[in-house]
């Protein structure tokens, strides 16, 4: 099945799964033999064990402890007899994705629902065991209570009449808790799945065996799209013992074009007999394609203003810039990054009585299962997606192309098992990056330095477009979009009349399959933003604190809405505001050293998790080498779920950030990433940690997501630092010290 | 046909001499805690034990360890239970857990040489380690956690 319809939106989404969630209350007998399942997201058994059902792959963000923990507070559960069950590919879970910092948001009400449905029904039936009135009762760590009596959840359910079912409005409309009911949400813990990452115990897709099984390495044609095989010649891998054979995929999807697989029966002997078969393909178009040609293709994109979606088109925009007494336009870029996880990617797959199984670590199930039957030439229904943990996520496996080759390569040897495993190599050639970007922004300011008018015209490879593609809404000219590849430049400041252009930098969707890299668009968009804030501030001879302060006044459009932008840019004018106390900013610091600022919504304006960092850096006038000694981070993520874990993400993520900042980024030639292993691929490591500290804004508003957004603000606070140590003003990702070094001079 | 010590028992093995130990241990010997990062060295995902010194197994020839005694994750505390294991959990410290099992290897072997390492000795150690997630932060911690506590040999 497919849960997204054509245009749905993100909220669509979140309706999608609740409406599952109720239709399987309502069908499903209340008591099923082996315990009571009240929804289908959770059931208990007689021992009064919960086992919670997650959808959402485990990637290092421990959402099942995350989503477990909304249940079992709601269900006033005993939290030790809590079990996390990360489900397989079926269609009664609806839309299977986890990406976009959604999981938390999107699992939030309808695990509360779930639970609270769980609670009413429990203590109704613990009532009538205890001889009391349901008003008399309550429910507490997986009992109910009246007075001194009290009876288990398991024994309810062994012996209790769990009848009540519930439809879809009454579990809507049921009563949440409040938040200072609150016994788990918010309160301290471990992670479930941390144990078995200490023990070697945790299986991963690369650990996935079945009796019998081969193994394959894929031999990648030279483009990623348009290149057909011409002719293989097997006598070199013949040589190699263990090589079986090797096999051209027919792909009908057109998932993995002019893929060869190599087949032997161990991964060792595979990867030496893909090096040594040789393999003539006729190649795509894209061949020559340089990053420079990317880079110059998204500035002729930019020029022509008949190109693109718009995404904001406030009238007036012409005739503020017409009428301003200064301008300001500045362009920005960002090179191609790649998603590195640490796992590259591999899938087992095989047919076993009827069923086509596909084992591996995937982000999004619904979006690989139709290009699975489309490769396979079978029902969807005849597929499976069994689930493992994800040896990391940030993007890579919303793409599930390498579980396309590796049904292909069963398929072609009669659905007997294969287990394909790419190199780091091939994972990084085949990657699906992050696109490189071009933007200019624009800012016309009126009398004393009042902005009257800001645009924003972005370009990138859009990986909606090259995957998702009826995922994408319109703009204002009826012109399709990806939101994702756009969002950030609709920020929260008023600006007066605003525009905001989205184009698609059509060779580089051709040229490589765009990726959703955490954080995706935002990663980029406020590299752009929050660079020119301060640029602007600077030209309106403003302090940039209290330049963007007061476009943060949370007027018109940035007032907010409920459920979940309750506030609107107050919010984020409060996160700003805090960090720049905690920071000290304003305080003197020694020479060649600047501390810089940065402000975002994280990942959309529908869910906006407002997030600030400031950067300390000092820069090395010889070398233009940039240290950055301390990330500081405040954050209003509504209500935390799960204290320890959103540390973590915050943690991650602002490293993450800095990483792409000054230490990532690679560049195409010939129509491929040059960098294709940590020889010359460097992200961060342990020594280049700063200081970090991150701060959350105790909230009870609606949970957002965190597994993003403070990658959205770390470059631009890095940017902003090293022109305020050294005056240099970098505008392209990475930052590297040439560059740095250059712009002192200048 | 190379024999040598697994976590404490001989085994032997079919894998050609040249043929990276990583894939023996994980492949044909059943043992995938020890994990595939890059293949040439450089993430640490792979290490293992070899005579109790932390070596990349994906760039160590099956051939080298004949006779030798070599190290998991899997056989590094009998219990999982190692001081450095439950620092980490202490600590919180995996994320998607993929790099672990080689940042506790090489952690291992760290405090082994140095029971009391500074920061810049941890630093130096394990930035050979790479943590996509950027887990930094904890792993540092767990270690000078153990540390504090103290690793029996």
């Amino acid at each position: 099945m497919n849960a997204i319809l054509p245009d749905v939106s993100r909220r669509g989404f979140l309706i999608t799964v609740s409406a599952a969630g109720a239709l399987f209350a309502l069908n499903q007998p209340a008591q099923a033999a082996d315990g009571f399942a009240p929804t289908i997201w959770y059931g208990i058994d007689r021992d009064g064990v919960i086992t919670v059902h997650i959808i959402r792959a485990e990637m290092g963000q421990h959402v099942g402890t995350a989503i477990a923990r909304i249940v079992a507070d709601e269900l006033e559960a005993d939290w030790s007899k809590v079990k996390i069950d990360h489900v397989d590919s079926d269609p009664k879970w609806g839309l299977m994705v986890t990406g976009g910092s959604w999981s938390v948001w999107q699992s939030y009400p309808v695990y509360s629902q779930a639970g609270a449905a769980g609670r009413i029904a429990l203590i109704e039936a613990g009532a009538k065991l205890l001889n009391v009135a349901p008003a008399d009762c309550l429910a507490r760590n997986g009992a109910v209570v009246a007075g001194k009596r009290s009876v288990s959840y398991g024994e309810i359910v062994a012996k209790g009449d769990l009848s009540r079912t519930f439809t879809a409005e009454q579990l809507a409309k049921l009563p949440m808790k409040p938040a200072a009911e609150r016994r788990i949400i918010g309160k301290p813990g471990q992670a479930r799945d941390i144990p078995a990452k200490t023990n070697g115990q945790a299986k991963y897709g690369l650990d996935a065996k079945v009796a019998g099984m081969i193994y394959a390495r894929p031999k990648l044609p030279p483009t990623r799209y348009g290149s057909k095989v011409s002719a293989i010649d097997e006598t070199a891998a013949k040589a190699v013992p263990g090589y079986i054979r090797a096999i051209a995929l027919e792909d009908a999807s057109g998932t993995v074009p002019g893929w060869v697989m190599v087949y032997a029966d161990s991964f060792v002997a595979a990867d030496r007999a893909c090096e040594a078969l040789k393999v003539t393909w006729t190649a795509g178009d894209t061949a020559k394609v340089s990053e420079a040609d990317l880079q110059t293709r998204a500035r002729a994109l930019i020029a022509d203003k008949t190109t693109g979606s718009q995404v904001v088109e406030d009238p007036g925009v012409d005739a503020a810039f017409a009428a301003a007494k200064s301008k300001l336009e500045q362009t920005y870029t960002t090179s191609t990054a790649l998603h590195f996880q640490m796992e590259p990617v591999n899938a087992l797959a095989f047919e076993k009585d009827g069923l086509f199984e596909i084992h591996t670590g995937n982000q999004w199930q619904s979006l690989v299962l139709p290009w699975l039957a489309t490769a396979l030439g079978r029902k969807e229904d005849t597929i499976v997606l069994r689930t493992y943990v994800l040896g990391g996520g940030f993007g890579r496996r919303l793409n599930g192309d390498y579980a396309v080759g590796a049904a292909l390569a069963s398929k072609a040897i009669d659905g007997k098992p294969v287990k394909m495993v790419m190199t780091r190599a091939d994972d990084t050639r085949f990657d699906s990056p992050r696109s490189p970007s071009v933007q200019t922004l624009r800012m016309a300011f009126g009398e004393a330095g009042r902005v009257t008018a800001m645009e924003h015209h972005a370009c990138a490879g859009w990986p909606t477009q090259a995957m998702a593609p009826f995922f994408m809404p319109k703009g204002g000219n009826g012109q399709p979009y990806d939101p994702f590849a756009i969002s950030g430049a609709n920020h929260w400041y008023n600006v007066g009349a605003q525009r905001v252009r989205a184009v698609q930098n059509d060779l580089a969707n051709k040229t490589m399959r765009p990726g959703w890299l955490r954080s995706v668009g935002p990663g980029w968009t406020n590299w752009a933003v929050e660079s020119f804030m301060d640029e602007a501030a600077a030209q309106a001879g403003v302090d940039p604190l209290a330049f963007r302060l007061k476009m943060l006044d949370a007027t018109g459009r940035n007032a907010g809405s409920a459920p979940n932008a309750v506030g609107g840019a107050k919010r984020q004018a409060a996160v700003l505001k805090r960090l720049a106390d905690k920071a000290g900013w304003g305080k003197p610091l020694p020479k060649n050293t600047g501390l810089g600022l940065a402000t975002t919504f994280g990942q959309e304006r529908d869910m906006p998790t407002w997030v600030a960092c400031a950067a300390r850096v000092s820069v090395d006038p010889a070398t233009g080498a940039v240290k950055v000694e301390k990330l500081t981070l405040v954050a209003d993520a509504g209500t935390i779920v799960h204290p320890d874990g959103a540390l973590a993400q915050m943690e991650g993520a602002a490293l993450w950030g800095m990483s792409l900042a000054l230490l990532e980024g690679t560049t195409f030639e010939n129509g491929e990433v040059k960098d294709t292993n940590l020889d010359s691929y460097t992200p961060l490591r342990m020594a280049d940690v700063p200081d970090v500290e991150v701060e959350f804004i105790a909230s009870t508003e609606a949970p957002v997501g965190l597994g993003e957004p403070a990658t959205t603000v770390v470059g631009p606070a890095i940017g902003n630092a090293i022109f305020r140590a050294v005056g240099a003003r970098v505008r392209d990702l990475p930052i590297r010290a040439a560059a740095v070094k250059a712009g002192m001079k200048a | 046909m190379t024999t040598f010590r697994l976590n404490g028992r001989e085994v032997t093995v079919k894998a050609p001499d040249d043929a990276p130990l990583l894939w023996a241990i994980r492949d044909e010997i059943g043992l995938t805690g020890t994990k595939f990062g890059c293949g040439i060295g450089q993430c640490g995902a792979c290490t293992v034990h070899i005579g109790g010194e932390a070596v990349r197994s994906c760039i160590t020839p099956v051939g080298a360890v004949a006779g030798q005694a070599v190290t998991t994750i899997e056989g590094l505390d009998p219990k999982g239970q190692h001081p450095l294991q439950v620092a980490w959990i202490d600590a919180q410290a995996p994320q998607c857990g993929y790099c672990q099992s080689g940042q506790i290897m090489q952690a291992a072997a760290l405090l082994k040489a140095t029971p009391h390492p500074t920061d810049a000795e941890i630093e130096a150690t394990m930035t050979g380690n790479l943590c996509r997630c950027m887990a930094y932060i904890r792993i540092k911690k767990a270690i000078k956690a153990a540390s504090a506590k103290g690793v029996a040999a």
